[in-house]
């Protein structure tokens, strides 16, 4: 299991029954458990979503859109059944905390999709977890039927005359599947191959009826939200960027682990008083501020910024996951970007020729360039050929690919000249890099 | 002889009920056949497509698209090795070396026994955690590549070999 770690600038919201024993549902009700949808089975719905919208919850799965938005689009009247999805196919790389709320929390989902159904009027809920996670899975199957069994779930819950059901549902190893539309694919029995947007799920989404996808972190700070009142949430965090969010500290970092943090907590904090610095007396040379699908951030970029959705988006860049991913001074970062290519290559779906051909096509040359096999010409062709991914696919995979090796050409040009001309890796203890480079 | 249990076909029936159409516990329910008989054999493929009412070039058309789903025996014990950026940081391509030499073995590939087969995946949410590998569905953290040699001699005991 999952160590946890602690820090006195944590502000702990999402993650306060964490290490308490809350998947047992008992010691969850003697922890307020359930008191959220007491509260919201009294509230009209207009008044739940206006709560999460004082609340400025943005969507903690990475893309920051306003969660109380996002459930105010869904139709009042609908022909065909409404759904909520709850998106805990967790798989961006460096990201490891909705595992964490599963693991700990799990009745704070059941809660969340609950009150999340009360809003937008629908009955039944899923929640859908990664495959490999299957003892997440496991905690889930028995929370739900738990909360079956002391009426929290089911026909007239908690007597109130209104019905609600939720499910469980696992995947089978696909990242792309994290993607809403493809989520909803998957969760329909297919391949998770996106879906062309409008019409967004709200309007038009599992089965064909109006869905709210929420991600785990986002639906888990929902009954806090209900609870504690959407303005006070928002209080912890800047405007607009409500309350705290998971980071996962990770990479060359001392003190790595999942921390709960006021939004607009600055990065330089967060890396050398949270994380406690980088190890083995090196520097810091990047940082993947919240996944492998944002900008990467060079040391001096770094020590500006707070870590909230606006101070990334006004520069043109993304918060991402909260995955933060600390690179020391001894890292390729021709190398990294390699890695970040091969796993983009390998979980394109192929649907959007761009991300299919390009993620290949990058891989190769990244390959052959790493080896010792570039050309000055590659260098430019890299960031050419990423930049025609943006933008030109049905989901974003395509994007997320192209942004962070864009940002490497950008930013680290004179380690793509250092393996130029056949030169080894400097990175490289010598002889390490075996395959000869082979020209295309 | 029965393709899965019938205690697993159960499960399923009762699984489907929650869904508006039958295909959509397709997924799960070839991950869960997996995990009862060793991989998607033709039989197992040929049963969840008369469940569900699809074709069997249906089922094969979704097996291929998921990673975890399998079409061939892997060993009793398949270790995972995350090589991905928060596991590389720390040592991950190290430990899946280390696993190739004590296993004599290479990505996706199979010990003559069957007792272990090796694949290098993608991130498995351990970030924080890292390097980590899963074995079967068991995660293992904050792993050397000595304790990653420690690891595999303890699941070797557990078969006798």
């Amino acid at each position: 299991m999952a160590d946890l770690v602690s820090h006195p600038d944590e502000v702990r919201i999402v993650s306060q029954r964490f290490g308490k024993g809350a998947a047992d549902i008992d010691r969850h009700l003697e922890l307020d458990g359930y008191k959220a949808v007491r509260k919201a089975l009294e509230m009209k719905p207009e008044d739940i979503i206006n709560e999460v919208k004082a609340s400025n919850l943005r969507g903690r799965g990475g893309a920051g859109f306003p969660t109380g938005m996002k459930w105010s689009f869904v139709p009042k009247e609908s022909a065909k059944p409404k759904y909520i999805l709850v998106n805990g196919d967790e798989s961006e790389p460096g990201t490891c905390k909705d595992r964490l709320i599963l693991e700990h929390d799990p009745h704070s989902v059941i809660e969340g999709v609950i009150i999340a159904g009360l809003a937008v009027g629908a009955k039944v809920g899923y929640i859908y977890i990664r495959g490999e996670y299957r003892y997440l899975v496991d905690i889930m199957r028995k929370a739900l039927a738990d909360a079956y069994a002391k009426g929290f779930l089911g026909k007239n819950i908690l007597g109130s005359g209104k019905d609600f059901d939720a499910y469980w549902h696992t995947g089978a190893g696909a990242y792309e599947v994290g993607e809403e539309s493809a989520l909803m694919e998957s969760l329909e029995g297919k391949r998770g191959i996106p879906r062309i947007r409008p019409p967004f799920p709200a309007v038009v989404g599992l089965w064909g009826g109006p869905t709210v996808i929420n991600n785990v972190e986002s639906i888990a700070a929902v009954p806090h939200i209900i609870l504690m009142g959407g303005q006070k949430f928002a209080d912890y965090g800047p405007p607009k960027n409500g309350g705290t969010r998971l980071f996962c500290l990770s990479g060359h970092i001392v003190k790595p682990g999942v921390y709960e943090l006021p939004l607009g907590y600055p990065l330089k904090k967060m890396i050398y008083d949270v994380g406690g610095g980088i190890p083995n007396g090196r520097k810091l040379k990047a940082v993947v501020p919240g996944g492998s699908s944002t900008f990467i951030l060079t040391a001096e970029e770094s020590e500006q910024m707070n870590m909230d959705f606006d101070s990334f988006s006004k520069r043109g860049e993304f918060l991402g996951s909260g995955g933060v991913v600390i690179v020391d001074d001894q890292t390729c970062m021709v190398k990294f970007a390699l890695r970040i290519m091969k796993f983009y290559q390998h979980e394109s779906c192929g649907w959007c020729i761009p991300c299919r051909e390009g993620t290949d096509w990058l891989k190769k040359t990244l390959t052959r360039f790493h080896n010792g096999g570039g050309l000055k010409k590659d260098i430019d062709n890299i960031k050419y050929l990423a930049q025609n991914m943006l933008g030109r696919t049905f989901c974003p995979l395509g994007d997320a690919a192209a942004i962070p090796t864009m940002s490497i050409v950008d930013k680290w040009r004179s380690e793509f000249e250092a393996h130029l001309e056949g030169r080894p890796c400097p990175f490289e203890p010598e002889g390490s890099v075996k395959e000869l480079p082979v020209l295309a | 002889m029965p393709v899965i249990s019938e205690k697993l076909d159960q499960f399923f029936d009762a699984k489907m009920k929650e869904y508006p159409t039958k295909r959509s516990f397709l997924v799960p329910m070839l991950l869960y056949t997996q995990d009862e008989i060793g991989y998607l054999t033709d039989e197992a493929i040929a049963h969840i497509a008369a469940k569900t009412d699809l074709t069997e070039l249906e089922v094969r058309n979704v097996i291929s698209y998921y990673s975890m789903l399998h079409k061939r025996p892997m060993g009793k014990y398949h270790v995972q090795v995350c090589t991905n950026i928060s596991c590389m940081l720390r040592g991950g391509e190290e430990l899946l070396e280390r696993c190739k030499e004590r296993l004599g073995i290479g990505n996706k590939e199979v010990t003559a026994d069957g007792t272990f087969s090796l694949e290098e995946v993608e991130c498995i949410g351990a970030c924080s955690w890292a390097p980590a590998v899963q074995v079967n569905y068991d995660f293992h953290e904050n792993l050397t590549p000595d304790a990653m040699g420690v690891l595999l001699d303890s699941y070797s005991k557990r078969t006798g070999r």
